[in-house]
């Protein structure tokens, strides 16, 4: 019916004025408005209502409740008496300790060593086939990894380990042992993501003009120098950007520390506490300690503010950080 | 693309030659621990154990241990014995004696079934997403329509929530879906279902509708006017214009999701424990979780394990890892 009546229109305003209506219809036809736009969209709209918009405002809603396995629907608003809880929560702050010492030398390390690897491409090869080697650890999912690691420092068959003893030294317990676990956890975290940040630093690398470079070398600088005073400050907002993204996802380790941390036959987040990182202690609580959900949840809500902070940081860095260089 | 100093080959130096010596590591690295879950998975328990440092597979059975690392080495009689086994008895039901003779502790990997969850999960899930994110970014690369840039940065915002935020409420979800719902089981709704696992990946993830709008904002009008005058509609545009002139982003996104969902942990391991639902990741955390710290580890079994489920992974990157590699620096940079 409206087609029509759209139609008629049409050649009414054809024979007034010939092109610009029919520039608009095709323009119409072209950009298509809300009505072809949402049956584009309505998967993905349902998508994004049911696992991500809809849960947020849940996850908020639980962690004010007492929401658990003994107390199942509806659960009891209690305020915010998790918050309270969470705040005098020992084994919380513990596992924020752990978390925070993990991220540091994680990222410390990745970052470090993938800067190195970043300018060595860039200065030796472009090779397609060294740039695929060093990505397969991030391709390989965490939990094989992890498994890989497991074994290789494994107190009595770890390869690490012979090694070690062959030096003279005595074995170790790396993944059992509660002043070295967080630091394997890291070093096991490194080994599957130096290579990816390293393509990370290499693409933005790729930005900053060669004839620097060769200026550079006309003048008799080393590598050095001109990783001093060209790569590092050109780099900079690229650098920032890839150790906030890196310090997010390290922030939410979770798959290395459930199949690793504690060495094969010991607890997760073992020994004793000492590689609980957050992710398993929210884990815990929600599904191993009685479905504490309304309690996981609040942690998992300071968690997720504390990562939009820094989130929102980061802009904050960068947009200063391009202006600098503009 | 004017890399005229492409690898700045400015001839040998010992600066150059350390960097490539630090390469080398690097590489050597890397692939070490890949190459290392194949040895073990060729050895047999005994084996490793007496020479835990051997670079090859150690092939000893128990009373040969003494003997040490070389008799690996020698003969076939002794190589055929363990090399295969592990990785036979990992994958299907081996009889209890040869289980044991490889030096298992008769636990039961039963690895064929995670490898065929795993398959159907990252099928479905990369088929879904793929397909339904092309859609949502055709709408917003394309169309126009009120509120579009606002439902855009909601869209992008969600990649700001850490899955474990969402992964309780979506948990409720799932397990109190209605009976009505198809696969449902009374009680807990699709816990422990398929669908249960792939429901959160099937429609939408914020990444795959930025990536594809990229890419879709790139492809030129012109053609797509020239399909309009020939009277195509929306559907016709995106299915005989759009899809195959963003076939190449397509296919990479495809892989990406692939292995994206082929490597998911947390959410399967919270709703999908059971034997028969559990994807390749669950299946391997559940094989070392059951296997003894204490008492003869079965590490040959776990290596098997390991290398069995890395195979499909390493296959994939091995043929389309340039797409890989090349769609690195996309999300962050620029």
């Amino acid at each position: 019916m409206t087609a029509g009546q759209l139609g008629a229109n049409d050649l009414v305003a054809d024979a007034a004025v010939p092109k610009p209506p029919k520039r608009n219809r095709e323009e119409r036809a072209l950009d298509g408005g809300w009505k072809v736009a949402f049956w584009f969209l309505l998967p993905s709209l349902l998508g994004f209502l049911i696992f991500y918009l809809i849960p947020t405002i849940r996850a908020i809603r639980i962690s004010f409740t007492e929401d658990s396995l003994t107390s199942r629907n509806p659960a009891e608003w209690i305020g915010a008496e998790n918050y309270r809880e969470l705040w005098s929560d020992d084994r919380f702050w513990d596992s924020v300790w752990v978390t925070l010492k993990f991220v540091a030398m994680n990222i410390g390390s990745q970052t470090i060593l993938a800067l190195i690897l970043a300018v060595m491409m860039d200065r030796l090869t472009r090779s397609l086939i060294v740039r695929g080697i060093l990505l397969v650890p991030w391709v390989l999912p965490n939990v094989l990894v992890a498994m890989l690691w497991l074994f290789l420092l494994d107190p009595r068959v770890g390869f690490v380990n012979s090694v070690i003893e062959s030096l003279g030294f005595s074995a170790s317990s790396f993944l059992n042992d509660s002043t070295l676990v967080v630091p394997a956890m890291a070093f096991i975290n490194t080994w599957k993501f130096t290579g990816y940040t390293a393509l990370l630093l290499f693409a933005g690398m790729q930005t900053i003009p060669r004839n620097l470079y060769e200026a550079g070398a006309l003048d008799g600088s080393s590598e050095m120098t001109m990783f001093r005073t060209i790569t590092l400050p050109l780099l900079k907002p690229v650098l920032a950007l890839v150790m906030v993204v890196s310090l997010i996802g390290s922030f939410q380790m979770f798959d290395v520390a459930q199949t690793a941390s504690g060495g094969l036959g010991g607890e997760t987040g073992g020994p004793s506490g000492a590689s609980r990182v957050i992710y398993i202690y929210i884990y815990e609580n929600a599904f191993l300690f009685r479905n504490k959900f309304g309690y996981a949840a609040a942690m998992a809500t300071v968690l997720m503010g504390f990562l939009m902070f820094v989130t929102l940081a980061q802009l904050r860095l960068l947009r200063a950080n391009e202006s600098d260089l503009a | 693309m004017s890399n005229s100093t492409v690898g700045s080959p400015e001839g040998f130096t010992v600066g150059r030659g350390v960097a490539w010596l630090v390469m080398g590591l690097f590489l050597a690295a890397t692939l070490f621990p890949i190459y290392w879950t194949l040895r073990s998975a060729m050895s047999t328990n005994a084996g490793l154990i007496s020479a835990p440092g051997n670079i090859l597979p150690v092939d000893v059975l128990e009373g040969e241990a003494a003997e040490g690392a070389q008799v690996g080495l020698t003969g076939r009689a002794t190589t055929t014995r363990a090399t295969g086994i592990n990785i036979e008895r990992v994958i299907t039901d081996v009889s209890l004696e040869e289980n044991e003779a490889a030096g298992g502790s008769g636990q039961n990997f039963d690895l064929l079934t995670a490898l065929r969850n795993s398959m159907v999960v990252a099928t479905v899930v990369t088929i879904g997403q793929v397909l339904f994110c092309a859609f949502a970014a055709y709408a917003f690369a394309r169309l126009k329509f009120r509120g579009q840039n606002l439902v855009f940065a909601l869209y992008l915002s969600a990649l700001m929530v850490p899955p474990i935020f969402s992964l309780i409420p979506n948990f409720l979800f799932i397990r109190d879906l209605p009976s009505w719902v198809p696969f449902t089981d009374d009680q807990f709704g699709w816990i422990n279902t398929l669908p249960g696992i792939i429901a959160p990946f099937f429609l939408m993830t914020p990444f795959a509708v930025f990536f594809l709008r990229q890419f879709f904002l790139g492809i030129s009008k012109e053609v797509e006017e020239a399909a309009v005058l020939d009277g195509a509609g929306h559907l016709r545009r995106f299915f005989q214009v759009i899809m195959p002139m963003a076939s190449a982003p397509l296919f990479t996104l495809a892989i990406l999701t692939y292995v994206t969902s082929w490597n998911e942990f947390l959410w399967p391991f919270v709703v999908g424990k059971n034997e028969e639902v559990r994807v390749l990741t669950v299946a391997l955390n559940e094989f070392k979780a059951q296997t003894p710290g204490t008492t003869a580890p079965d590490w040959t079994g776990l290596m098997a394990a390991s290398f069995v489920s890395s195979v499909p992974i390493l296959v994939l990157f091995a043929i389309f890892g340039r797409r890989v590699v090349d769609s690195i620096g996309f999300s962050g940079i620029k």
